[in-house]
């Protein structure tokens, strides 16, 4: 048996990030929403409850929406990241963004970047329905909207007739 | 609202695992999907001086249902045991439970073995694997026991694994019975004020082959409901004997659980009405 890895407290961290490759020493107690704003300065990453609980920091982590504040950029470590930047098209908006946009999905703006990387993260055709919607949602909370102008939103960007057009 | 400063370790076999837990007896934590030690880190509930991440250790990530036991590793992650067809037919309890788990952005990352070991009261998983008497594999370089779901869950966050032990899986016996997982949450997602996971074979004749019951977030540990399973068994599924089943319940639960969602009282009397509703469900 050989001897088991030793714990440490710095290590290097690999990953892609927005579809480039990134290479960092990390504090291994560095959250990877922490990573990504503070050391790669991708600042539509927010941070609000910072346990796991408001949304407003997920990201895609392997192609599947995490919450990247209860999560450590040494586990990221190989993986394959994208934040809402990575999903922003260079000029003008992504149609979930237009639809959010169009729809007013919106207010304040705080909760925005982590409703489009859930979004991001699911197959529409596994949602049908505005309860579905609402549910796969439920994870995310906003406080300006009362959540009807996202749930028409998401109706709108994949192709639904919604209530309120 | 940050972690505070720890060793972490992400070791490829499980003898590295052990050797590690072994060596740091108790001052050492398994990482799992992180889901409810990193928040209790950020809130500097918890302070481990290691961190032993098990994401790389490919003997963990097993999910396999064979010889009528569905098999979870403990680095299986609830979304993958969801999307699993193979595991919602072998066990529809447990497919039941999951889309109660957090959200989909915690299951993602969350374990079905670490929401088991962490052993929140309020959590679904523990109560669903007592329900289907799953047997619960802990290992440790001293080597491996299996510890019946019955009996590992002591108290809150209170399990009888020890200190250089590592929950490696978690085995169900396949059940298709019709199973259901109710609760009161203030929110969807929200963790439960109180629940009741079960299954219920019925015979041809209405009768009750078998019953097997369980509540969360009563008690400081899921709680088996054998009297009411036993005053069920041989009867006919009758509304009066669901009305006796919720009654039985409000009596037998072991309401200790109180916060300023609910007192103890009000757990006790949900407990019996949420039964009622999951027993309704799979007797039709």
């Amino acid at each position: 048996m050989r001897p088991a890895p030793r714990p440490v407290d710095r290590m290097t961290a690999s990953m892609t990030v927005n579809g480039g490759p990134v290479e960092r020493e990390v504090e291994c107690r560095r959250l990877l929403a922490d990573f990504l704003r503070e050391d790669l300065g991708l600042t539509g990453v927010h941070l609000g409850c910072e346990q796991g609980v408001c949304g407003a920091c997920t990201v895609l982590v392997d192609g599947r929406p995490v919450r990247s504040c209860i999560m450590l950029a040494a586990q990221a470590d190989g993986c394959e990241v994208v934040t809402v930047e990575g999903v922003t098209p260079d000029s003008g908006l992504n149609p979930m963004q237009q639809a959010f946009k169009d729809h007013h999905g919106l207010q304040c703006g705080f909760c925005t970047p982590g409703f489009l990387m859930t979004l991001a993260g699911v197959e529409p055709d596994e949602h049908p329905d505005r309860e579905a919607i609402r549910e796969v949602l439920s994870g995310n909370l906003c406080r300006c909207t009362g959540y009807e102008g996202i749930v028409e939103a998401v109706e709108a960007a994949w192709g639904r007739e919604g209530r309120g057009g | 609202m940050k972690p505070p400063p720890f060793g972490y370790a992400r070791p490829e076999t499980l003898d590295e695992v052990l050797g590690l837990l072994s060596e740091y007896n108790g001052a050492a934590r398994v990482l799992a999907g992180g889901q409810s030690l990193i928040p209790l880190l950020n809130f500097r509930l918890a302070r481990p001086e290691v961190l032993v991440d098990i994401a790389m250790v490919e003997e963990l990530r097993r999910l396999t249902v064979e010889n009528g036991t569905l098999r979870i590793g403990a680095a299986v992650t609830q979304h993958s045991v969801e999307r699993s067809e193979a595991a919602a037919r072998a066990c529809p309890l447990l497919a039941r439970a999951l889309p109660f788990v957090g959200h989909l952005q915690n299951r993602t990352r969350g374990t079905v073995v670490g929401s088991i070991a962490h052993a929140d009261p309020a959590a679904e998983l523990p109560a669903a694997a007592v329900a289907l008497d799953a047997e619960l594999a802990a290992r440790s370089v001293r080597g491996e026991r299996i510890i019946a779901a019955g009996e590992f869950f002591l108290g809150p966050f209170t399990t009888a694994l020890e200190p250089d032990e590592i929950l490696v899986e978690a085995r169900f016996p396949v059940d298709d019975a019709p199973a259901s997982v109710v609760e009161a949450a203030p929110r969807s997602g929200d963790f439960a004020v109180a629940g009741a996971a079960g299954r219920l074979r019925t015979r041809p004749d209405g009768t009750v082959a078998e019953a097997a019951l369980a509540l969360f977030g009563v008690g400081g540990a899921p709680q088996r409901l054998t009297e009411v399973e036993e005053r069920l068994t041989g009867q006919e599924a009758t509304p009066g004997l669901l009305d006796e089943a919720a009654e039985l319940t409000v009596g037998a639960a072991r309401a200790d659980n109180e916060d300023v969602h609910a007192d103890a009282a009000y757990r006790a009397r949900v407990s019996g009405v949420l039964v009622r509703r999951a027993l309704e469900e799979m007797a039709s």
